[in-house]
């Protein structure tokens, strides 16, 4: 044993003290850095707060409600990873989720989609597609994504969207043309399409009477009602048929931007 | 050995072949102060430390995704993360103009987290006096003093660490301790 005017000693103890914490940013960090956990910031949308989760491969989930416990908790459970409030993400990933928010049209969102089915991203893919302002059925997800008949399958899958929002689920809709569920409530969602310009009254006027597809008489081509093509079709023009069949027997060809599918 | 820290090192060992992912936080958890306190005695800089000890935890990290199992169990953390810091470390001092932060999210946490005052260890004196001496010391010698007494590294464990003869290691702890202590006696004497 050393005496404690043993220089020796003394420098051992000097360095033995020295030692201290870590900074608190440094757990996260890292944490951040190896993808073990990810970062999140609250935006504003068309609904109110919403948290954007990310991370180094993405988005990872968004929630809707102004409760960062509820969810960081929530999250922890989903996907067994924990969350820190961070700034917002990089300049590019926050461009784009302000614009995914504000229904612009976003072109290469990065999501993280581990842990989903190979069925799930792709229908999450698909509706990734529908652009602001028009709405697709199920019916239509299922059959793009080679799984005719899965509208069931399709439904399921856009329940377990962890980006809605940034993935706009809301803009699929049921096959009879009802809007139909949300994760975040149906009313949200007619708040969501009729903020994107979306005649939701109209839509549902439609299914109550059996009006599925919109054709131009002097085009005869025909669309989804919402889409872009046939919002230009004037009122003289207009020709509404009920299935597919109809409008292809009348000599109609289905539009090859909205690509309606029998339903 | 029947130190804390071994104990839970084989712990994390176990749990970490088993599931990386779950276990990772409570690996950084549990070594972070040693590491930090460490990889900042041998760079001086606290900034410069942080950014060391995350590239050493994300290398780590990546590096235990791709290892087996039970090359996991083989391991002994302690030691085996110091040799990746020390790498980090030797490799930072070899680019000396470090690129800036890139972090690729940019994260920083936000409130007071980041503000808080520094754990102030030492007065300032001593703060000065050490850094300066442990920069003039051979890297094998700073290495070994530092990784004994601010790492509490074994003797086995530096010896891993930096891949040299126990023999070796022992007498660089030494004679770095004395040339400190030699200092420290100049200094206190002037």
């Amino acid at each position: 044993m050393k005496t404690l005017i043993d220089p020796e000693a003394n420098v051992a103890q000097l360095l033995h003290k020295s030692s201290g914490r870590a900074p608190v940013t440094l757990l996260p960090e890292v944490l951040f850095g190896t993808g073990v956990a990810d970062g999140y910031y609250p935006y504003d949308s068309q609904v109110g707060t919403v948290f954007v989760a990310f991370n180094p491969r993405g988005v990872s989930a968004v929630g809707h409600g102004d409760d960062s416990n509820a969810f960081e908790s929530d999250f922890a459970e989903r996907f067994g990873r924990s969350i820190y409030l961070t700034r917002e993400p990089n300049r590019v990933l926050d461009r784009q989720i302000r614009s995914a928010l504000n229904a612009e049209t976003v072109l290469h969102l990065p999501v993280d989609f581990r842990g989903l089915s190979d069925f799930t991203v792709d229908v999450l893919r698909k509706t990734a597609e529908i652009p602001p302002g028009e709405v697709r059925p199920y019916s239509w997800v299922a059959d793009e994504i080679g799984r005719p008949h899965a509208n069931r399958a399709v439904g399921t899958a856009l329940a377990a969207n962890p980006v809605p929002l940034l993935i706009p689920c809301h803009r699929v809709v049921r096959s009879d043309g009802h809007i139909g569920e949300y994760s975040f409530g149906e009313g949200l969602k007619q708040m969501l399409l009729e903020g994107e310009h979306v005649n939701v009254e109209q839509l549902e006027e439609n299914a109550n009477s059996g009006r599925r597809y919109l054709g131009s008489s002097s085009t005869h081509i025909f669309c989804y009602p919402t889409c872009r093509n046939a919002r230009r079709i004037t009122t003289k023009n207009q020709r509404w048929f009920p299935a597919i069949n109809k409008a292809v027997d009348s000599g109609y060809r289905p539009c090859k931007v909205c690509r309606p599918h029998a339903a | 050995m029947s130190n804390p820290n071994s104990e839970t090192d084989a712990r994390l060992v176990r749990q970490l072949a088993r599931n990386v992912d779950e276990t990772f936080e409570d690996l950084v958890r549990s070594h972070q102060d040693r590491l930090f306190s460490g990889i900042r005695r041998l760079v001086g800089d606290p900034d410069l430390a942080a950014d060391l000890s995350q590239d050493t935890f994300i290398r780590a990290y990546k590096a235990l995704s791709d290892f087996p199992p039970s090359r996991i169990r083989q391991l002994k953390l302690q030691g085996w993360l110091w040799s990746i810091a020390l790498n980090v470390v030797r490799s930072n001092a070899r680019h000396q103009s470090r690129r800036p932060r890139q972090s690729q999210l940019s994260i920083e946490i936000i409130a007071d987290a980041r503000h808080q005052p520094e754990t102030r260890a030492l007065n300032s004196t001593d703060e000065k006096w050490l850094r300066g001496e442990l920069a003039s010391l051979p890297n094998h010698q700073r290495n070994a003093v530092v990784l004994r007494y601010v790492g509490d590294l074994s003797y086995e464990e530096i010896a891993a660490a930096t891949k040299r003869p126990i023999g070796s290691v022992k007498s660089d702890v030494h004679r770095g301790l004395a040339i400190l202590a030699s200092q420290l006696k100049g200094n206190n004497q002037a």
